[in-house]
């Protein structure tokens, strides 16, 4: 709906948008300048915004203390495994009920989006003999199992809610030239659902990147990702707001460059079948 | 015949030791150590290399804040997961686990660690039927640290001893709310190691129990009501604003910044206060022992983290050898080389307070004092059926005082008031212990 | 017009995610429902089984009951329903759910419409603006209860005394505005995304053929915007729904549940890691997926509307 406007009109626009977003983003930038900071100068008054002696000093505490590299190594294999594995799975239950509709389809969905609600906590010390039974303990190929259960209602979701907007006369036009079931999926289908798949991949992997409870409680070395990595610079002894700073850049930093990288991406699917 | 045996043998051995060397060398043992993010422990951390290059023996570190490590080695000693092979615990728990047969008895320790020279308070305090469950790397009770300038300003001297009241009449003559200056700081922060732990010792002082003898609770007593209204009307007075969110950490953060006049906490916090890198009052700190009332048990506490070795490690040999480097004398003169006698871990070893060099650190003598005028076994004035000073050596202790905690936090930030608190304390602890059978 | 042999395919697609999920669902609950009516302290040495018998064993107790504990009946109900933390908690739950929601859906359709609007460098706003959801749960709460809302040297603080005026103690005073702020933070970004896009599609002429008939601004946005938004919205609460009745690390790093931020779920949390009194958590787990369910269907009433379009 854009339509000619004024510029004074667009000039107060982006001076308000402009103003709320940087209020928004304030937070996070606030964080990774006060890494940078000595510890004296992290609690300033009055606080020092740009003009401070600009030092690595706190990541190198960080990286002393903790291997950041093997945090960050199994926080990307457990989020990116659980999402590919999610994803395969929940193609084609959702082509199936995006292009196959019964009766039950909406139960199914919902059905799914509700076993999100079963509190972990609760489960934590019997899911937890289960993993010293199977021998699964800190080991990053469970967690990818684990994180995949807990996101697929939503990529299956996600998918089923993209790929209903897929017209389904294209699949009957194809039908008709005689492609096979294999070629709907390949060559028409999955052109037209890459958008949807690359936006609910995002999502998704930001999801399994953030998870925090079983992450932390079902790992303590081999598969430790980086919510373990923060947890052990929490409320330290004495000062610790650059260090903490230092490290919540650490875990934020590949996660947030991810995203805006590809939040084109990520926006055009994100929509849940919510435009129609 | 026999010579050619005895040569054969020798060699036989000879090229085991030295294939199982090899072998050693191709494949270090690894052990993985689960422990609290407090200084201490981190400076350990930087010293792993060196027992790594002694032993052979390579050490993983999981280092968490306090409450995650607890919920995290408590999942898994109760399920004999086996994540972890030492373990990083305090007192509560050493004789809880140790009786439960989930800690390795350290009753095999060298001779040269001399366990004998293991302070008395904190060997009792980490065995259970006399068998010692964990090693102490640090002891700790508390007393007061006030500020020598502040107190001379306000033309008061600080005892030795000081009482409640003096405590009070002092916070209120230091406090400058003008310029920020808080005659006290104390823990007021919900959970039963922050907060939790400093009401309890303190209401030890005023003459309360938490259980009579038939473990009923006894926080609708006269004792206890008397101990909230003190702590809180003192610390409106003169403590800081939002003590009730303050824990150790919060704490320690304004005493250096200048901004408290006394505080009473762990008596570890004096290597941090008088450490001039980062504290701004470091040559203005006295020290004294925790207050009473004159009723016989002060208001310190006891309490030491301790190395564990859970029962069903594969790795307990290498486990055992870790503990004695970390928590033997010589770890301590290593810390002391690097860093100065005020740095190393206190409050566990009796040689270090007999060490000329250390009686010059300014803390030392009153640290010891504090810690040997706890005593876990009569806690209280009137009698109680539990050991232990600020916390109950029962199972169900951490959950219920967690709780009652969060009830007097409450109240101190004025979302209900003590009476109130109390009485929800009350049936907190009712309820807790009938569950669990006691009552 | 589908086919039998589609249907059939279509099926036999759906069964893996199905079948994944039905376990998922399955083995967690027949465990949390299992064990609320027993008695399992393992601090006081109750055990399922014995450790490193193996997977059979393990599967041979689950179906047999877990004989080694002790069945207590409805005790643990009663006993977690009539602490009187339990009603608190669940207000606590609601409250806050409905608080973030009613913030992120409030300003998500106005930061939308904001966005929305001609601007300059209109893409490193929305950059901006959505980089709060990426950032983990327990750094964001780590970060704002430090660095923002701690009382002496957070930056709110020191804002506060450069206008004169005594610093606010967030997590004690207004800890549940403090908890509402910093959870809304995290998901006005996920809101404001799904609203704009919703935004985007709206008919511009629709919009000014009103606009010509006379409508106000405020009649155009309540009476065109927001039914075009209505099924955006649904699907806003519907998943941060799911997502904020389980919010646990906000508040375990915040208020560690004190000063009345106790939710449900911190409350189960409470009972089955703090007081290792697993039966009773249990029973509590079995209250959270009641409460889930009753909110689900409210939710599912108005999104299954929507989504039988």
């Amino acid at each position: 709906m854009a339509r000619a406007v004024t510029t004074p009109r667009k000039a107060l626009n982006t001076a308000i948008a402009w103003t709320i977003g940087l209020l928004i983003f304030f937070p996070i930038l606030w964080t990774v300048l006060t890494s940078f900071k000595t510890e004296a100068e992290a609690i300033a008054n009055p606080p020092v915004f740009l003009f401070f002696d600009w030092t690595l000093e706190n990541y190198g505490v960080v990286q002393e203390r903790s291997n950041y590299m093997r945090f960050l190594w199994n926080s990307v294999i457990i989020a990116g495994g659980s999402t590919i594995l999610g994803i395969i799975i929940a193609v084609p239950a959702a082509w199936s009920m995006a292009f196959v509709p019964s009766r039950r389809t909406k139960d199914i969905l919902l059905w799914m989006l509700s076993t999100k609600m079963l509190p972990a906590v609760g489960v934590l010390y019997p899911i937890y003999l289960l993993c010293i039974e199977l021998g699964v303990l800190d080991n990053r190929y469970a967690l990818v199992v684990i994180l995949m259960l807990i996101n697929l209602p939503i990529i299956v979701w996600m998918l089923y809610t993209y790929f209903r907007e897929i017209p389904g006369e294209i699949l009957e036009a194809a039908r008709m030239d005689g492609a096979s079931l294999k070629d709907e999926l390949l060559y028409v289908l999955t052109p037209m659902a890459v958008p949807g798949i690359a936006s609910t991949l995002l999502l998704n992997f930001i999801l399994a990147w953030n998870e925090a409870f079983w992450t932390l409680n079902l790992t303590s070395v081999d598969a430790a990702p980086l919510t373990a990595f923060i947890a052990s610079y929490s409320s330290p002894e004495g000062l610790f707001f650059a260090k903490l700073s230092a490290a919540s850049t650490m875990a934020i930093a590949p996660i947030l460059i991810l995203g805006w990288f590809s939040q084109k991406q990520l926006v055009r699917g994100l929509t849940f079948g919510a435009v129609k | 015949m026999f010579m050619k045996t005895v040569l054969r043998t020798t060699s036989a051995i000879a090229l085991c030791a030295s294939a199982t060397a090899a072998f050693a060398d191709g494949h270090s043992p690894t052990i993985t150590i689960a422990t609290v993010n407090n200084g201490d422990m981190i400076r350990m951390q930087g010293y792993t290399d060196q027992f790594t290059e002694e032993t052979g023996i390579a050490v993983e570190w999981v280092t968490l804040e306090e409450n995650v490590l607890r919920q995290r080695v408590t999942t898994d000693i109760t399920t004999e997961g086996g994540q972890f092979d030492i373990m990083t615990i305090g007192m509560y728990e050493a004789p809880i686990w140790g009786s439960n047969g989930w800690l390795v008895p350290l009753d095999n320790l060298s001779a040269e660690y001399n366990v004998d020279d293991i302070l008395p308070a904190m060997r009792g305090g980490l065995s259970h039927d006399g068998t010692l469950y964990a090693a102490p790397f640090y002891g700790e009770s508390s007393m007061v640290m006030y500020r020598t300038d502040l107190m001379e300003a306000a033309g008061l001297e600080m005892p030795a001893a000081p009482t409640w009241e003096f405590i009070r009449e002092a916070a209120a003559a230091m406090t400058d709310r003008d310029n920020d200056i808080n005659g006290i700081c104390l823990r007021g922060k919900p959970g039963w190691g922050e907060g939790g732990a400093f009401i309890n010792a303190m209401a030890n002082s005023f003459g309360a129990r938490v259980v009579d003898e038939e473990w009923n609770a006894q926080l609708d007593s006269e004792a206890w009501a008397t101990t909230i209204n003190f702590f809180n009307d003192m610390m409106q007075e003169s403590g800081p604003a939002g003590f009730a969110t303050n824990g150790f950490n919060e704490n320690l953060s304004l005493f250096n910044q200048g901004l408290c006049g006394m505080w009473i906490d762990a008596t570890v916090a004096a290597s941090f206060v008088t450490n001039p890198d980062d504290s701004e009052v470091a040559d203005s700190v006295g020290f004294a022992l925790a207050p009473d009332n004159g009723l016989g048990p002060r208001s310190n506490w006891l309490w030491a983290w301790a190395l564990a070795v859970p029962a069903g490690t594969q790795q307990q040999d290498e486990a055992m050898q870790f503990i004695e480097w970390a928590t033997g004398t010589a770890y301590i003169e290593m810390v002391a080389e690097n860093e100065g006698w005020a740095n190393v871990p206190p409050g566990a070893r009796q040689s270090l307070y007999d060490n000329p060099n250390y009686a010059d650190v300014p803390f030392a003598q009153m640290t010891l004092d504090s810690i040997l005028s706890a005593n876990p076994n009569e806690p209280t004035v009137d009698p109680v059926p539990y050991t232990g000073v600020q916390f109950m050596a029962i199972p169900e202790f951490a959950g219920f005082w967690t709780e009652v905690s969060q009830e007097f936090s409450n109240a101190y930030a004025g979302q209900q008031s003590v009476e109130d608190a109390l009485a929800n304390a009350q049936n907190i602890v009712n309820e807790a212990l009938s569950a669990a059978g006691y009552q | 017009m589908a086919t039998q042999s589609s249907r059939s395919a279509a099926r036999i697609m759906m069964a893996p995610a199905v079948f994944l999920l039905l376990v998922w669902m399955l083995v967690p609950l027949s465990l949390t429902l299992i064990l609320s009516f027993k008695r399992f302290l393992p601090l006081r040495g109750d055990r399922i089984g014995e450790r490193g018998d193996g997977f059979g064993d393990f599967l041979l107790d689950y179906i047999t009951g877990f004989p080694t504990l002790d069945w207590v009946g409805f005790q643990n109900f009663s006993a977690f329903a009539s602490s009187g933390a339990f009603t608190d908690a669940v207000i606590t739950t609601l409250v806050i759910v409905g608080g973030v929601l009613a913030v992120s859906v409030i300003f998500g359709i106005l930061l939308a419409m904001l966005l929305d609007q001609p601007m300059w460098g209109q893409g490193v706003v929305r950059i901006l603006v959505i980089a709060p959801f990426f950032v983990m749960p327990t750094v964001s709460a780590l970060v704002w209860k430090n660095m923002f809302m701690d009382p002496t040297n957070g930056l709110f603080a020191h804002l506060w005394r450069a206008f004169g005026a005594d610093p606010v103690v967030w997590l004690s005073d207004v800890p549940m505005f403090s908890l509402i702020l910093i959870i809304s933070w995290q998901w006005l970004p996920f809101a404001t995304l799904i609203l704009l896009t919703a935004f985007q599609s709206l008919d511009s002429e629709q919009l000014e053929a009103a606009e010509m008939d006379g409508a106000g601004p405020l009649a155009r946005f309540f009476f065109i915007a927001l039914p075009h938004l209505s099924r955006a919205i649904t699907i806003v609460i519907l998943i941060q729904t799911i997502f904020l009745l389980a919010v646990f690390a906000e508040i375990f790093v915040t208020t560690g549940g004190a000063f009345g931020t106790r939710t449900l779920t911190y409350l189960i949390y409470q009972r089955v890691l703090e007081s290792q009194n697993i039966g009773l958590g249990s029973a509590g787990g079995v209250y959270a997926i009641i409460l889930a369910n009753i909110v689900a269907i409210f939710l599912m009433r108005i999104v299954g509307k929507n989504l039988d379009r």
